[in-house]
């Protein structure tokens, strides 16, 4: 069985994530890692490529070059290659044109199944799945907290707002997955070593026959009018604990009379 | 302008966020149309008209009864190509955002989500929303047509007030790919039990705590504070604690006075529901968890030393 997991590098949380005034776009320049809730998808696939016995993991993305750094922490895990997008004609590409780039590269995998995280924490509308699945014309099933695959069909269960969905479907197929399925491996000193000598592919638009006009701010659909200053909750103080943070979670409930 | 709203519906209602979005819809476009799909599905259209819709449309079939996303695509994006709605409107939940998605995809349309207002500007339509965990207000905006838009949910007030709303069937064809997927079962989750809507105070736990086990302690801490217990879709997914303490998107939207997460990531289906809490507090391992960026006082730090600390110091307080 092939897998295709659909990673992000995101920037890192804290002051200098940032949205960048000139392009009205996500600043990110600063620290990066791999987006926490593809970890469960990258664990998923792993499994499932045990469980059967033989298989391929193989990591997609699209992000600028540097982000293959993010990616080796699903190799490192056990995936067994990465390929990642990157053409400075696809910076800024909202929906439509990432679901289209991605798509592309997907098809030139051809994989029995797709995984996504369940978001990104940088700010996504947990729709990608969606309009990957619609363009490469497979079934999609979201949120899924339980999976079972066998031979070329999957049932997964999954909760709504209204309680719990079982859902069958044939595959190839692409799902999305809740962060309960799984608890995520710590990757192995061994796998960190080999992750650096796995197969990581670098193409451009014109490698997985994406037009230019069709990716980036050229093909997208929406726009970000401005930015501005959202109704304050106030700031965030932000304090690692050096063995008196009880106290200091008292004193602030204290402080404002809530306790 | 013309603007459909997509209306969910769970049995015999629409959803409320549905609702709101379409009442909104007809303020700011007098020519807004629902469309209801589902099987037997046609007497909710006259709900609809109360709400704003000038016209229901209704994909009335029995291949449509699973509340699965692709036939929905099916339906929506036929309905747009053939009455050229300029605007597709949809209250998010689990279901209109793969709706939404799929959509987008179909038709090359732009797709702004998790909204929380909508205004006509210069004649073209804007929407607001947050970003980077609400430290930023961004206007939206679309470059081309039809425009797709999620709302989020709680945003827009179901106001009564329309009148009766013509209703049209609409022909159903599915895509072969869009019906591979099949509902199997269904579990309705009961929602009786202690409530977490009326408690001043809530304890959160989430996939940080480990286990079941994880709860006995925030039990204890809550009943120190005289609050309650919460928890997160991924705990209760995981059997450790039941349904009826879940907030978030698909649990419980509460407003406490404090809100106190630990080992709470903060994923956007846990933050619509707590985020509107006055005080917000957490503790994570990680400093990247989404959850500090909306929270008021933000502990990075390991709850198996914090918490135990914590429920010494306000029985103490308490004396």
């Amino acid at each position: 069985m092939k897998i295709a997991v659909c990673v992000k590098e995101v920037p890192d949380a804290g002051p200098s994530r940032k949205m960048d005034p000139a392009t009205l776009r996500m600043d990110r320049s600063g620290d990066r890692s791999l987006n926490a809730y593809d970890l469960h998808a990258v664990e998923q696939a792993i499994r499932l490529k045990e469980a059967a016995g033989d298989g391929e993991v193989v990591l997609v993305s699209m992000g600028p070059s540097r982000a293959l750094e993010s990616l080796r922490k699903g190799l490192a895990m056990g995936a067994d290659r990465a390929l990642l997008v990157s053409d400075e004609a696809a910076a800024g590409s909202d929906l439509v044109a990432t679901s289209r780039v991605l798509a592309k590269a997907l098809e030139g995998e051809s994989p029995d199944l797709v995984l996504f995280g369940q978001q990104a924490t940088d700010g996504d509308g947990a729709v990608l799945w969606a309009a990957v699945a619609e363009r490469l014309r497979m079934p999609v099933v979201s949120q899924i907290s339980e999976l079972e695959v066998s031979g070329d069909g999957l049932t997964a269960k999954r909760q709504t707002e209204t309680g719990y969905d079982t859902i069958r479907t044939s595959l190839p197929a692409v799902l999305a997955v809740a962060d309960s399925l799984n608890e995520p491996r710590y990757p192995s000193l061994k796998g960190i070593m080999g992750a650096k000598k796995k197969p990581q592919d670098t193409k451009g638009l014109a490698d997985i026959g994406v037009d230019p006009s069709q990716a980036g701010e050229a093909g997208s659909r929406t726009t970000v009018l401005g930015l501005g200053e959202p109704p304050s909750r106030g700031d965030t103080i932000k304090i690692e604990d050096e063995g008196d943070a009880a106290q200091k979670i008292l004193d602030f409930l204290m402080e404002r009379k809530l306790v | 302008m013309s603007t459909l709203v997509f209306l969910e519906h769970h049995g015999s209602a629409i959803q409320k966020g549905a609702l709101g979005v379409l009442s909104k819809a007809a303020q700011l476009d007098p020519d807004t149309a629902g469309v209801l799909i589902g099987s037997g599905v046609r007497d909710l259209a006259a709900q609809a008209g109360q709400y704003g819709a000038k016209t229901v449309y209704v994909a009335d079939d029995a291949g449509l009864a699973a509340p699965l996303p692709q036939p929905r695509v099916d339906v929506i994006a036929a309905l747009v190509r053939d009455e050229g709605f300029q605007n597709v409107l949809f209250g998010a939940s689990v279901l209109a955002s793969d709706i939404a998605g799929g959509l987008s995809a179909r038709l090359d349309a732009g797709l702004n989500w998790d909204m929380n207002d909508l205004e006509m500007r210069d004649g073209q339509l804007v929407g607001r929303r947050s970003a980077l965990g609400d430290t930023v207000r961004a206007d939206v905006g679309w470059s081309a047509e039809p425009r797709l838009g999620l709302i989020r949910a709680g945003s827009f007030e179901a106001a009564q007030g329309g009148g009766e709303a013509s209703v049209e069937d609409v022909p159903v064809s599915l895509e072969d790919f869009s019906t591979r997927a099949e509902l199997v079962d269904h579990t309705q989750e009961e929602s009786s039990g202690p409530s977490i809507e009326d408690a001043d105070i809530l304890v959160t736990g989430g996939r940080g705590l480990g286990g079941p086990e994880g709860f006995k302690p925030l039990e204890a801490l809550a009943a120190a504070l005289g609050g309650a217990v919460a928890s997160t879709r991924a705990v209760v997914d995981s059997g450790w604690y039941p349904y009826p303490t879940q907030i978030g998107q698909t649990g419980k939207v509460v407003s406490p006075k404090v809100y106190i997460g630990f080992g709470v990531s903060g994923a956007i289906q846990h933050k619509v529901g707590m985020q509107t809490s006055q005080t917000i507090i957490s503790v994570n391992t990680d400093p990247n968890a989404p959850i500090f960026e909306f929270s008021d006082l933000g502990v990075v730090g390991d709850l198996q030393s914090i918490v135990p600390q914590l429920i010494e110091l306000v029985k103490a307080r308490k004396g």
